[in-house]
Formats: C-alpha cells, structure tokens, sequence
C-alpha cells in the first residue's frame, strides 16, 4: 500500500493522493482493454453488428484468411495476401468489418474438413454480389467442377457461353476472391500443363494432389 | 457543445436496415467524402482508444468494467457506418463510455444486486476487472456516477475540465464542480476507512 500513500506523506494534496490510488488501480488497463476487446468481434457478431466477418484458418498449404459478409463468403486468402486483404476489406468504413470466430465458425470448419481428407464438397453459400458478366459465370462453372476432377480453360470458358475466350476465363480465375471455395485450382491447360495460379503454382500442385487428380 | 451534439446525434441513431449490407450491391457511402473526414476502419478506433477507455472505466464502473467496455465499443459499433466527422474520435468514444457508467449504475440501482452479482461471478471466466470488496472501490461506488465518471476522467485520464464537460455532456462549471464534490467525498470516505491508513 505505500503508493496510496505516499502523496499524502510527502505533504500532497487531497487531489494527488486520490490521483495516486486511482492510478495503482487502473495500472492493469493496458492488458485487460486487450482482453475485452479481444472479445468485441464475437459480441458484435451475435448482435448482428458485423458486415464483414474475418479469420484465420492453418492448413498444410498455409493460414488462410476467411472473409463472410452477410450474403456469405467474400473472400479466401493465401497466408502472404493476409494483411492487405484485411486493409482492403476495412477501407470501406460503411462496412463493419471485424475479427470474429463466431462469424466465420462455418467455412473455418468445413476447410478444416476439407484439408483433413473429410469433406469433398462446400457447403457454404458464396457472396456472388460484387462479381459481374463472364467473370461471374466463369466462377459460377468453376463453382461446379467436382473433387477430383479438373477441366482445361477451353472447356471453362465454353461452359460459360464462348470456349474461345481462354484468355478472358484465365484472367477471371486468376482473380477469383474466393479460392479453394470456388476450385479455380481444378482448371488446367489442354495439353495437361497446370496453367497458372493466383495463390502460387506449387499450392495448385498441392491442391490437385491432395485431390488425386495428380500423381 | 456543437460535439456534443453531433455525438448524441450519432449514438442514438442506429443505422436503417438495408443502408449497411442490406439490400442490393455492397454499398460506398463512404466514396464522396473526402479522405480527411472519413474514420478510419473500426478495429483501428478501437485499437486506438481501448485503453483509454477501459482505463476510465475501472475507476468509474470498477467490477462492471468489462460489461460497459463491450457496451460502449457495441454502441460505437452501430454508429460507425455513418460517422462523417474523424475530428475526436477519442472525446466521442469516452462520451459513450461515460454515459454508460451512468446507466449501468441507475440500472443497478433498480435491481437486487446481490443475486446477480453471486450468479456473474459464478458464471464469468475472468476474475472482475476490480474486486468488488476493494476499499478504494467501495468509497467510489458511493459517489454519484457523475461525480465517479467525473474524478476518473480528471485524475485517471488527466482531462482538461473542458473535455470533462464534453464527456459527460454539461459545462464546464457542472463539470469543474462534480470533480470538486466527488473529490471531496472521497476523501473523506477515504480518511474514514481503516484501510486507507497505515
């Protein structure tokens, strides 16, 4: 107890001992605000105060952020892509974008699944709103390639409505906001070759083996 | 003042359903105001002014802390889409905060506390924030929440007896005096309590 009282002992007034007691009692603030808030995401999330809910998930190809807005999942992220995706997601500041494992409980769980070998199949619903024309129904096919099975961009691209825009459907995969979710990684070349990846070659690899469509 | 009411203004409206993820297309409303006066995303405010606010509140809501802390940042929560004016984010966030010390007590005050009080404790995880049974916080929890809210703000968070005023939503002179009153009540429930001497 020397704290509280030492003002008073060195002759200080009434306002600085009771400043000095205030003090020692919030000395912990710094700790304990990190605890509370900490817990704001979950809370807001059960008030239905989060547009935006985020979080991490660790599979053998890296963390994965998960992003789930209120029509579902928003964005998929590759462990590199982490920060400014989250920078990204925030900068809209309409949106209510928060941490939270109450909100993204659902997705983590199923690539959890999906990563151990126990799901085939999300079954998540995707928030289609921000992505529009041939990149929609480029991702809308891709969406419906089956595990273990992969299709080139010829085949991608004539399913949604012309096989000789490649290009145009390289380019929608390759900036698909929801990997993994959407299989953009079950797109290969005509002649076998694996094309290109947005989250790196060697994770589309893993993805395709991990799937058995490759030895 | 004109804060003070702007930050009324913004506590107590809550957003129309549909302005915020609601109906069609991801809305912008923040792309015609200029970069200055935009806030910047909510986990940084909250980043920014959580110790702060957590500071004031062991001082004014001592055990409650936590349930106030999650109230206050809840209710920034629910303004903050249609925040405009970045200028004092941390003054607004302490009015909040303030005016849920003021509430949490006259709630308290309706309700048999000490039923509640075994049950939360029971069922809470975390120790409180303050012990309930601490003597600097049973001389505090006598005072007016005015006058608690006040003395924290001046002697934890070392505000100037304008911003007091700005926080609790008042003058500067009702300000100036509920710092004085409560000062001096607790000094005496202080100098009155054993465990204050040695």
């Amino acid at each position: 107890m020397p704290s509280r009282n030492s003002g008073r002992r060195a002759g200080g007034t009434a306002a600085e001992a009771v400043a000095v007691a205030l003090r020692a009692m919030t000395s912990d603030a710094a700790a304990g605000s990190r605890r509370a808030a900490s817990r704001i995401g979950d809370a807001a999330d059960a008030a239905g105060l989060v547009d935006i809910a985020y979080g991490t998930v660790d599979t053998p190809i890296g963390a994965l952020l998960v992003a789930v807005s209120r029509r579902g999942v928003t964005r998929v992220a590759f462990e590199e892509e982490i920060g400014d995706t989250v920078i990204e997601l925030s900068d809209d500041t309409t949106m209510r974008v928060l941490r939270s494992a109450r909100g993204t409980d659902e997705v983590r769980r199923q690539l959890e699944e999906y990563f151990g070998g126990r799901r085939h199949e999300f079954d998540v619903s995707v928030d289609w709103s921000e992505l529009h024309g041939f990149t929609r129904k480029v991702l809308r096919e891709t969406a419906r390639i089956p595990f273990g099975s992969v299709l080139t961009y010829r085949e991608v691209a004539g399913r949604a409505g012309n096989s000789r825009a490649m290009r145009a459907a390289g380019n929608a995969l390759h900036a698909n906001p929801v990997p993994i979710v959407v299989p953009c990684h079950r797109v290969i070349r005509t002649g076998g070759g694996l094309g290109g990846y947005g989250g790196r070659l060697d994770r589309k690899e893993a993805l395709l083996r991990m799937e058995g469509s490759l030895l | 003042m004109a804060l003070h009411t702007l930050l009324l203004e913004v506590v107590d409206v809550e957003p129309r359903r549909g302005e915020v993820g609601g109906g069609g297309g991801r809305p912008h409303g923040t792309r015609g105001v200029p970069e200055s006066l935009r806030p910047p995303p909510f986990e940084d405010f909250l980043e920014a002014n959580r110790t702060a606010v957590y500071r004031f509140l062991l001082a004014s809501a001592g055990p409650d802390a936590d349930d106030c802390f999650q109230e206050t940042f809840l209710s920034a929560l629910r303004a903050y889409p249609r925040l405009r004016d970045e200028s004092n984010l941390r003054a607004w966030a302490l009015a909040i905060a303030t005016r849920k010390v003021i509430d949490s007590a006259r709630s308290r005050a309706r309700r048999p506390v000490p039923v509640e009080d075994v049950g939360e404790a029971a069922s809470s995880a975390d120790p409180a924030p303050v012990d309930a049974n601490d003597p600097l916080w049973q001389a505090l929890r006598t005072l007016p929440p005015r006058q608690r809210a006040a003395v924290a703000h001046r002697f934890v968070l070392d505000l100037s007896y304008a911003e007091i005023a700005a926080a609790l939503g008042g003058s500067e002179e009702a300000a100036r005096a509920n710092v004085y009153q409560g000062l001096k009540k607790l000094r005496e429930r202080m100098g009155n309590d054993d465990a204050f001497e040695e």
